[in-house]
């Protein structure tokens, strides 16, 4: 089971995982966006991590409503709604349980990624953050490891793709052959549930 | 990469310092990020909110005042203000007649923007948008997220603020805002990629003796890279690709507008070019407003917008606005 205690270490995995990559993310951001995605997110987990230090819900849900309430706040651009949405959604269909089990963590999941696909109106292939989720949400039914390698090759992925959603859309053609940053952090928020999970 | 700062992560908060300084006509709240006219609220009057990434003065902040926008919230760089600042700026401007949120096509402003006009409702303040998609290098279709909102902001932001002004009702203001964006097109050119703070190097590289066609706002490479262009050249180009997307029946304004490093003398040389083409091309100039007014940082390049007015589009253009930016008239 997983307590309100595991989704304070994964919002705390996050930030850490943010802080050390933020400056890939930025550099992925450059050809295709407008070069800020890492300082962005790396605000906006730091401003999670010293929320949950001040007021530390009880329940699973509470930490992930909390949290993401705190990204819409801070972030700004397009990933702090979508993020937010994400972990907001996703907190939100958690409900008031102390303790979820893994099985109830991947549905809830489920409903938040849908949420931000609904949201951004980006669907699997648009070389967004959906298609290292999509199919981590698929993945959880595996464990946290198989989400986590179906994240990393699904923001792999995307290279290749024509992006349809976003800042990097308006390139076009030009987009292609350069890996989304927001699959990329997407992918760093999954393997940081291993993280706190201890694997 | 030289840039007049102290370190990235501040910048924002100093050039609003310094902006309230300059300007005690404004009161500019710091810690929160929004700038708002001080006689705000104005009774009876439909308040006009703005806001978008910084990087791109004197949008918003520089319109804000009479004439224009009732307030505005930058965000970091090149990255949209959260719902709490236009939520904030919001409350600090309706005076119970409504509130229209003016919001450049991009994605993150308009999800930021969304959930703000939600929250504001939730309030009690009654909201409406305009969104500014005026960017003809961008193709609208099923597969994008449609044309960016460029130069045409500053024409929503005028005419709209100057129908506000007369006391006119909020879903006229937000009718004449519409309007303004639908007669409106716009095409910019880089010469020099901009470089963020954040970065502290330019966003893409365009070597020596290149230049991109149809760049946005946002340091984003354009549509196409050529080998550099005269003036005449450019502006024949950009012209054509706004006349593509358009065909005026009524005189237009120009914005010919910098994209933040190419100075007046260059800017005034490429509108010449801009009026001759014009000209060429049957279209009448009823006004022209040449400088930097939406910029990219310190991006080389111009773009040009064009909008098409009636008699009364062009009343309300012409009309008094006292703004840090744009000033006639009082």
């Amino acid at each position: 089971m997983l307590d309100a205690d595991f989704f304070r270490r994964w919002m705390t995995a996050t930030a850490a995982s943010v802080e050390r990559e933020a400056d890939r993310l930025t550099a992925l951001d450059s050809p295709i966006g407008d070069a800020d995605h890492g300082s962005n997110l790396r605000r906006g987990f730091a401003a999670v991590t010293a929320t949950l230090e001040k007021e530390a819900p009880d329940t699973p849900g509470g930490v992930l409503t909390v949290s993401g309430r705190q990204l819409i706040s801070t972030v700004g651009g397009a990933s702090g709604p979508l993020y937010g949405t994400l972990l907001r959604r996703t907190g939100k269909a958690l409900g008031d349980a102390a303790e979820v089990s893994e099985a109830e963590f991947a549905t809830a999941f489920r409903t938040g990624v849908e949420a931000v696909m609904t949201l951004g109106g980006a669907a699997p292939g648009d070389k967004t953050m959906i298609d290292a989720l999509l199919p981590a949400v698929d993945a959880l039914g595996d464990g946290f490891g198989a989400a986590r390698t179906a994240a990393e090759q699904g923001a792999l992925a995307t290279t290749p793709l024509q992006a349809r959603k976003g800042r990097a859309s308006y390139l076009g053609e030009r987009s292609i052959g350069h890996q989304d940053p927001g699959a990329t952090s997407a992918a760093l928020l999954v393997a940081a549930l291993t993280e706190a999970h201890g694997d | 990469m030289r840039m007049l700062i102290n370190v990235p992560e501040t910048v924002v908060a100093d050039a609003l310092r310094g902006m309230a300084a300059a300007h005690p006509e404004l009161t500019v709240d710091v810690e929160n990020r929004v700038i708002v006219r001080r006689d705000a609220p104005v009774a009876g009057k439909v308040a006009l909110v703005s806001g978008g990434g910084s990087g791109h003065e004197p949008l918003h902040g520089g319109f804000v005042g009479p004439g224009m926008l009732s307030a505005a919230c930058p965000g970091e760089v090149f990255t949209s203000p959260v719902p709490d600042q236009m939520l904030r700026a919001a409350a600090a401007v309706n005076s119970g007649a409504g509130v229209l949120f003016i919001v450049k096509n991009y994605t993150g402003d308009v999800l930021n923007f969304d959930m703000a006009a939600e929250l504001a409702e939730d309030e009690g303040i009654q909201v409406a948008k305009v969104l500014v998609n005026d960017d003809v290098a961008v193709t609208d279709s099923l597969y994008t997220a449609g044309r960016r909102g460029t130069g045409a902001t500053l024409f929503v932001e005028k005419i709209a603020g100057a129908a506000a002004d007369e006391g006119q009702p909020l879903e006229r203001v937000e009718a004449i805002g519409r309007q303004v964006n639908e007669n409106s097109r716009s095409f910019g050119v880089a010469l020099s990629a901009c470089s963020t703070p954040a970065k502290g190097s330019p966003t893409f590289d365009l070597p020596d003796g290149e230049l991109e066609l149809g760049v946005g706002i946002h340091g984003e490479p354009g549509r196409e890279r050529r080998p550099m262009m005269t003036s005449g050249e450019i502006a024949e180009f950009a012209v054509d690709a706004v006349l593509d997307d358009m065909s005026p029946r009524n005189p237009v304004l120009v914005l010919v507008n910098g994209m933040g490093a190419t100075p007046l003398l260059e800017l005034y040389g490429f509108n010449a070019e801009v009026q001759r083409i014009l000209t060429a091309r049957g279209v009448a100039v009823a006004r022209t407003l040449v400088g930097n007014y939406v910029t990219s940082l310190d991006m080389a390049g111009a773009s040009v917008t064009l909008c098409q007015v009636d008699g009364e589009l062009l009343r309300l253009w012409d009309a008094p606005v006292r703004t840090a930016g744009l000033r006639w008239g009082m």
